[in-house]
């Protein structure tokens, strides 16, 4: 098992498009990926299917939210890494 | 006869039949006996023609519609392929032994009601998305046909509760003359389809319309926001002959568009273009502009990183004055700040940047962006008849401050050698409501004027045209604003100078017999609107508008001004807009 935390900085934070990039880059590994939150108001653990574009949209995932990504398989490791990049350069966004 | 009236969505107006756009009413009864292998199958045959059925539209919106509306169904295609909906469906189907459909609207409703529990219109789009989906699945599981429209067989007025994204893009867009919307406001999708497409839409015409048997005649006023049941038929022949006189005008204005906009007592008004690069210039011309009112000249700054050179602004503006030969060419200096900004010249951030240090006053405090670009222009005006022209000119001592560092660069250019034409005409924006009152003194200082009516109407009427809760108050069509464009007028004429207009107003169908009126001589506007533009100048009689605009600029609102010219010269109520 594989596990990194990261902020989302981004200015839509997990929604639209960077939402969708997301799951396509998930989508890319064979190892079942995660993404834990914590409801930035009512503390309440959130997790849902990194492959999933509607789990991902209903954790609420907003500018500033911390996000751990978790990856169990034989990829694990490059599915990790390769979604912190994506998260790290904001999607791509400005 | 049978009249409702709603919102007009998209103007124009046309006659033919009703075609009641009603979607089967998705009923899904409860199996007492359900074999859950089967109801698998089901859904998986189900969930891979749904998938044909988006990636078809998919490819047909992108075709004939913009690149974002074909995102929808990228969107759609994602959500259908999701796992944790997938999941769900195929868990309920094992563990709680209902059917497809059961299973399938079950996951959908309760996705969705997620998605619109999160008060946000973002996800209030992904609720419809969700539920569009779930409909076109279980619309395969009850096998009724994808869109109600297979049945539309010859040209009618669709008539519908609302329409969504997938029933449009299916829409054969020949056999639809014009739509009628029961709810649905002039933002809804199905009127921003029909303002692309150019097909008359009425929206909000209540329920009613809705009771209309399929093949009723109706008449569709989209112009008016009018639709009217089985009318009678002097009805329909009267709105005949007004169909028939609108696309005369149409046609006609596309066959003369390169003919002068000579007025029906032989007065001739120059119309121009409103352009901002080479691509501009070209279509300009096709569609008839007799020259450039307004070359902005941003587009320079905007696409790179660093100032532009004098030589790549030379380059720039020669490229475009070749486009034009002789014809005039109004090159407007550098207008940056307030909503324009450019991050590498290091301007300081204005708590009220549209009454900061924006356009003509930020090139004069810095040489080193005003002066490159004057001596540009004057360097490529050889050979051509180009014209420079000062934004957001408050005060007649600014122009004279930037004449002077015009001759600098005159001077300079002579000692090295340089040539340049030196008879080049020199003018001003009028656009800060200042500059309007006194424009008698500034009229000595210039040979021209063109007056911007976007900013004159927001520093007019004090409204940031960009603040939608103010935005309404920002229209040219007040006769506060209107009163301004006559003295600036009548100022310059004064003085034997010429007056332009290069703002949204120049080109809109309503003002074009109130600025005639008012004695306008050169019109600048987007290139499509040239044709029209010409067309209805040829149809009005100078002399007339001129008691026309007296009249109309005694009244109180924009509402009260656009009815009366509407009433005045009914054929622009026709064709406006």
């Amino acid at each position: 098992m594989k596990e990194a935390k990261i902020i989302v900085d981004n200015k839509v934070g997990l929604h639209a498009r960077p939402a969708s990039l997301f799951v396509q880059e998930a989508a890319k590994y064979q190892s079942e990926i995660s993404v834990y939150c914590q409801d930035p108001e009512t503390k309440e653990d959130r997790t849902a299917n990194a492959k999933s574009i509607l789990g991902i949209l209903t954790l609420g995932v907003f500018q500033g939210t911390e996000i751990t990504i978790t990856a169990n398989g034989d990829d694990e490791e490059a599915a990790v890494e390769g979604l912190v990049a994506l998260v790290q350069n904001n999607f791509g966004e400005e | 006869m049978i009249e409702l009236t709603g919102i007009s969505a998209s103007r124009g107006m046309s006659i033919g039949p009703v075609f009641q756009f009603v979607r089967q009413k998705l009923e899904i009864k409860e199996k007492s006996l359900v074999n859950p292998s089967e109801e698998l199958v089901r859904f998986n045959l189900a969930a891979e023609t749904a998938k044909e059925q988006i990636d078809r539209i998919y490819k047909k919106a992108l075709t004939e519609s913009t690149h974002a509306d074909a995102e929808i169904f990228q969107a759609h295609q994602m959500i259908l392929e999701d796992p944790e909906l997938i999941t769900s469906v195929k868990k309920k189907i094992e563990n709680e032994k209902i059917s497809a459909e059961m299973a399938m609207q079950q996951t959908g409703q309760s996705f969705s009601d997620m998605m619109a529990a999160m008060n946000d219109e973002y996800f209030a789009a992904r609720a419809t998305d969700i539920m569009d989906v779930t409909n076109r699945v279980l619309r395969i599981l009850l096998d009724i046909a994808e869109t109600p429209t297979a049945n539309l067989k010859e040209p009618s007025v669709i008539i519908a509760d609302d329409l969504t994204p997938s029933d449009t893009v299916m829409l054969d867009k020949e056999l639809v003359v014009g739509f009628c919307t029961a709810q649905g406001s002039a933002t809804s999708h199905t009127a921003i389809l029909a303002r692309g497409l150019g097909i008359p839409a009425v929206a909000g015409a209540g329920m009613e319309a809705l009771k209309q048997e399929n093949g009723t005649m109706v008449i569709l006023d989209g112009t008016n926001g009018k639709v009217v049941f089985a009318p009678e038929e002097s009805l329909i022949a009267d709105y005949r002959k007004r169909i028939e006189a609108t696309r005369t005008i149409r046609e006609e204005a596309l066959k003369y568009a390169k003919e002068p906009a000579k007025t029906k007592d032989g007065r001739v008004v120059e119309v121009v273009s409103n352009i901002g690069n080479v691509e501009g210039a070209q279509c300009a011309l096709e569609n008839g502009a007799e020259g450039v009112g307004l070359l902005r000249t941003e587009f320079l700054y905007l696409e790179q990183s660093q100032l532009p050179t004098e030589e790549q602004q030379y380059q720039a503006y020669k490229g475009i004055l070749e486009v034009f030969g002789k014809m005039p060419v109004i090159l407007r200096t550098l207008d940056v700040g307030g909503d324009k900004e450019i991050a590498y010249m290091g301007l300081e951030a204005e708590a009220n940047s549209f009454l900061g240090q924006r356009a003509l006053r930020l090139c004069l405090v810095r040489p080193d962006i005003f002066k490159p670009q004057l001596r540009a222009a004057l360097r490529a005006s050889v050979g051509h008849n180009l014209k420079i022209m000062f934004p957001m000119v408050a005060t007649a001592s600014e122009i004279r401050d930037a004449r002077k560092v015009l001759d600098e660069c005159a001077a300079e250019l002579t000692n090295e050698g340089i040539p340049f034409e030196d008879d080049i005409e020199i003018g001003i924006m009028v656009e800060i409501p200042s500059a309007a009152l006194v424009a008698d003194q500034l009229a000595k200082e210039v040979d021209f004027f063109s007056i911007g009516t976007n900013d004159l109407s927001q520093y007019t009427m004090a409204a940031d045209r960009t603040n939608p809760k103010v935005a309404a108050l920002s229209d040219a069509f007040f006769p506060a604003v209107l009163r301004l464009v006559r003295e600036v007028i009548k100022a310059a004429h004064k003085e034997g100078k010429w007056v332009g207009m290069c703002g949204e107003l120049a080109g809109e169908p309503l003002a074009l017999p109130l600025l005639l009126g008012l004695g306008l001589d050169e019109f600048s506007m987007g290139p499509p609107m040239i044709p029209l533009a010409k067309q209805i100048l040829r149809n009005l009689d100078a002399k007339e508008m001129e008691k026309i605009a007296d009249q109309a600029l005694n009244l109180e609102s924009p509402d009260q001004i656009k009815n009366f010219i509407k009433e005045k010269i009914p054929f622009i109520a026709e064709i406006s807009g």
